[in-house]
């Protein structure tokens, strides 16, 4: 069990890493932009509101942070 | 013409995984250099070498099996989204260490800490191998090399050249190789926050460009979905992390912070 428990922390570190809100955010975004293209609204235009949902999860956070310390 | 007849994308994908491996590389000479300069070089040798080996195998065997289990159209989406989440977390790092609010990555504190261990650790003989040597070198030349793995097979599966994307990073152990031999030391001084900085920008970059088209998936007959400007979107994606990320190192900068003097991002 000690090694299971470790074995699934291992990859949750290297993939998920120190700030769990990036791969939240991520597929967040890419989780609407599944029902949107599913919906019909696979536009071009789509792709630029993804990309800029992408910059909101990834530097909101950040500067959240910023502004706390 | 580009160089060696190699298309611009090869030329992304040979330079991403070349920088990528070569900061990897890094990290991992200073845990060898430690083990090697202490404790003897042949249990260090060998337990770097089978760390190497282990992940060639690795590469072959996980590049084999997402091709065929995997279907072409959920491959781009997986990898891109993985490349993306990736990147993000590399891009976090170089833009937090260039605005001065987190330290930068000490080789010469590492290398200390690892000389310190190595010489605290009692001698224990296995297969003929000094136990501990071996063992902290394959696992720091495993754990660094996982992410040039994972670097190397998401680029190389999405550009259908694994191979290429594998050479980039093969050709990164020769010049940080030949520093180390003429430096004698751990490469303290190679700026690896502005190398992370720029691959960083490299795997977010291709990640929101393969993820985003990725999402066809789920349209109507599952075509990738179509950026405004074809390929060339890739640039215009390029130059918006690259606008975002100098915007958060600048709000972010802490100038009264010990890490001021940081070193910053290019």
């Amino acid at each position: 069990m000690r090694y299971l428990a470790a074995f699934f922390r291992f990859w949750y570190e290297f993939i998920v890493g120190d700030d769990w809100r990036i791969a939240a955010g991520v597929v967040g975004v890419l989780a609407i932009g599944a029902l949107a293209t599913r919906a019909g609204y696979a536009e071009p235009a789509l792709t630029l509101t993804l990309f800029a949902g992408l910059v909101a999860v990834f530097a909101l956070p950040l500067l959240a942070d910023s502004r706390r310390s | 013409m580009m160089p060696l007849g190699l298309s611009a994308a090869e030329l992304a994908l040979v330079g991403a995984t070349f920088l990528a491996s070569a900061v990897e590389i890094v990290e991992a000479y200073t845990i060898v250099l430690a083990m090697g300069l202490t404790r003897g070089w042949r249990s260090t040798a060998a337990g770097a070498v089978a760390a190497l080996a282990l992940l060639a195998v690795l590469t072959v065997v996980a590049g084999y099996t997402i091709l065929r289990l995997i279907p072409p159209s959920l491959l781009q989406l997986v990898i891109g989204t993985l490349l993306l989440i990736f990147g993000l977390q590399w891009l976090r790092k170089a833009i937090l260490r260039s605005a001065g609010r987190k330290a930068l990555h000490d080789e010469d504190a590492i290398f200390v800490t690892e000389v310190e261990a190595a010489q605290a650790a009692p001698v224990r003989t296995l297969f003929g191998l000094d136990w501990f040597a071996f063992v902290v070198a394959f696992k720091g030349v495993l754990l660094e090399g996982l992410e040039v793995v994972v670097i190397v097979l998401t680029f190389g599966i999405t550009a259908d050249n694994i191979p290429l994307a594998a050479v980039g990073a093969l050709l990164a152990i020769v010049p940080v190789t030949i520093l180390v031999i003429l430096v004698r030391g751990p490469l303290s001084r190679v700026p690896e926050n502005s190398i992370k900085y720029v691959v960083g920008l490299l795997l977010t970059t291709f990640g929101t460009f393969w993820a985003i088209e990725g999402l066809g998936l789920f349209a109507t007959g599952s075509e990738s979905l179509e950026w405004p400007t074809g390929d060339l979107a890739i640039a215009i994606v390029l130059l918006g992390w690259i606008v975002v990320s100098r915007i958060l190192i600048s709000a972010l900068r802490d100038r009264d912070s010990p890490l001021a003097e940081a070193e910053v991002a290019p």
